[in-house]
């Protein structure tokens, strides 16, 4: 039980690596963008692991219950969620935008055509 | 995308239940999970499923760009307004409790008038974005 | 999502990964969370996602690039936050320094002093609610911001094509 007790930070840790390595090996910029999501959500898995109290329940006052989670990591990572919606749609955009004028989303082609 | 019909009388059956229970999201936030993040992305999401199988036009005659351009920017206004309203009534920036003699009822009526403000923005905002990335061509 | 070649499936993946994590919300108590992950990260990120495929083509054409160097920088920056981490309080620990700050003030006053038994809600407009006015502009802004790159680019292209016709 000892040694798992941190296993919640070693799983956003691992999305976290996945999410790292998405964004900096392919050269496809949607690519880049779908590692950028998942970075965020082991950030987001970091925060709400660290709200969860061992035993309690989801923040909505009830009678029957005493003991809820701490509803603040709530209240971050759900206004998150929908700013990341909106910030990947801006890279979408770009990524578009990119598409439009270089006629490629390759980071590799973007280079070669910017050195010529 | 004449030629899905099953697409099409399923999704006619589905989107107004969708517009519905974004509409209980938006206003049972309050004892439940939901509110107006929740509800607006719903809501978006019901005329985004309108525009991938009746296409774009159809959106663009339900809510045209402009119209939602304004309502993006009236949420936005209605939740800075309530802060400023609150100023108005005696307290600071956004302190509801102002807006009412009982402070937790004047608690209760800011939050429910900013969570309408948050869903006509963000649903505004995620219309917009489809209608825009899916005209592209 | 990351090693899948075509970009289709690769956005698909990342659609059905959200609704997992909406699940794993539920269980870890968020339930708000959980509702706006199944929400947007389901349903709109996938469909945005979708659109911009399609218009930028949907197959990756590069192998990717030495990925040795790539692997050894995630591996390196992992070790460290596992470093990090053995200071961190346990996981579910009640006595956490983040569950004494202002968590038990929002559970024990937050229904008396906003009449909202929804803490998260509660916290959400109320207690930070600078911060969500905060956030509704960034998302207002990038609304605007999407909305100026292709919305208005596009159509002063068609005006310069128009009149490039025009001066044929």
């Amino acid at each position: 039980m000892e040694a798992l007790s941190h296993v919640n930070y070693w799983a956003a840790i691992v999305l976290a690596m996945i999410g790292l390595y998405a964004v900096i090996a392919p050269s496809n910029l949607i690519k880049k963008l779908i590692g950028l999501g998942i970075f965020q959500s082991a950030i987001f898995l970091i925060y709400i692991t660290a709200g969860k109290v061992e035993g309690g329940t989801a923040p909505i006052i009830d009678a029957g219950h005493a003991v809820y989670s701490n509803p603040l990591p709530h209240v971050l990572i759900l206004t998150a969620i929908v700013v990341a919606v909106s910030t990947l749609a801006v890279g979408l955009a770009l990524t578009v935008a990119i598409k439009r004028d270089y006629g490629t989303v390759e980071e590799d082609e973007i280079d070669e055509q910017d050195r010529r | 995308m004449t030629e899905h019909l099953v697409l099409r009388v399923v999704s006619k059956l589905l989107i107004p239940p969708i517009l519905l229970f974004a509409l209980y999201v938006q206003m049972h936030g309050d004892y439940g999970p939901g509110g107006g993040f929740q509800a607006g992305v719903i809501f978006a999401a019901g005329l985004i499923l309108y525009g991938l199988v009746y296409g774009t036009e159809a959106v663009r005659s339900v809510a045209p760009p402009r119209l939602l351009v304004v309502l993006a920017c009236l949420g936005v206004l209605l939740y800075a307004g309530v802060g400023v309203a609150s100023m108005i009534g005696g307290g600071g920036f956004l302190e509801y409790g102002a807006l009412s003699a009982d402070a937790t009822h004047g608690n209760h009526v800011g939050i429910i008038i900013i969570e309408i403000g948050v869903g006509v923005a963000v649903a505004a905002v995620m219309t917009i974005i489809f209608t825009v990335l899916a005209e592209w061509r | 999502m990351v090693s899948l070649r075509n970009l289709l499936a690769a956005a698909l993946v990342l659609g059905i990964y959200s609704l997992v994590m909406a699940a794993l919300w539920v269980v870890l108590d968020a339930v708000d969370v959980a509702f706006t992950e199944a929400a947007v990260g389901a349903g709109v990120t996938t469909v945005f996602m979708l659109l911009a495929i399609a218009a930028t083509g949907r197959h990756e054409k590069i192998a990717h690039r030495r990925p040795w160097l790539p692997i050894l920088i995630s591996l390196a920056v992992g070790g460290l936050l596992v470093y990090g981490t053995l200071d961190l309080p346990a996981f579910g620990d009640p006595e956490a320094p983040a569950q004494q700050h202002v968590g038990p003030h929002y559970i024990e006053q937050g229904e008396a002093e906003t009449g909202v038994p929804n803490i998260v809600t509660a916290v959400l407009a109320s207690y930070r609610g600078f911060d969500t006015l905060g956030e509704v502009t960034v998302i207002f802004t990038a609304g605007i911001g999407v909305l100026l790159m292709l919305g208005i680019i596009r159509r002063r292209r068609h005006a310069a094509d128009d009149d490039a016709r025009d001066r044929e």
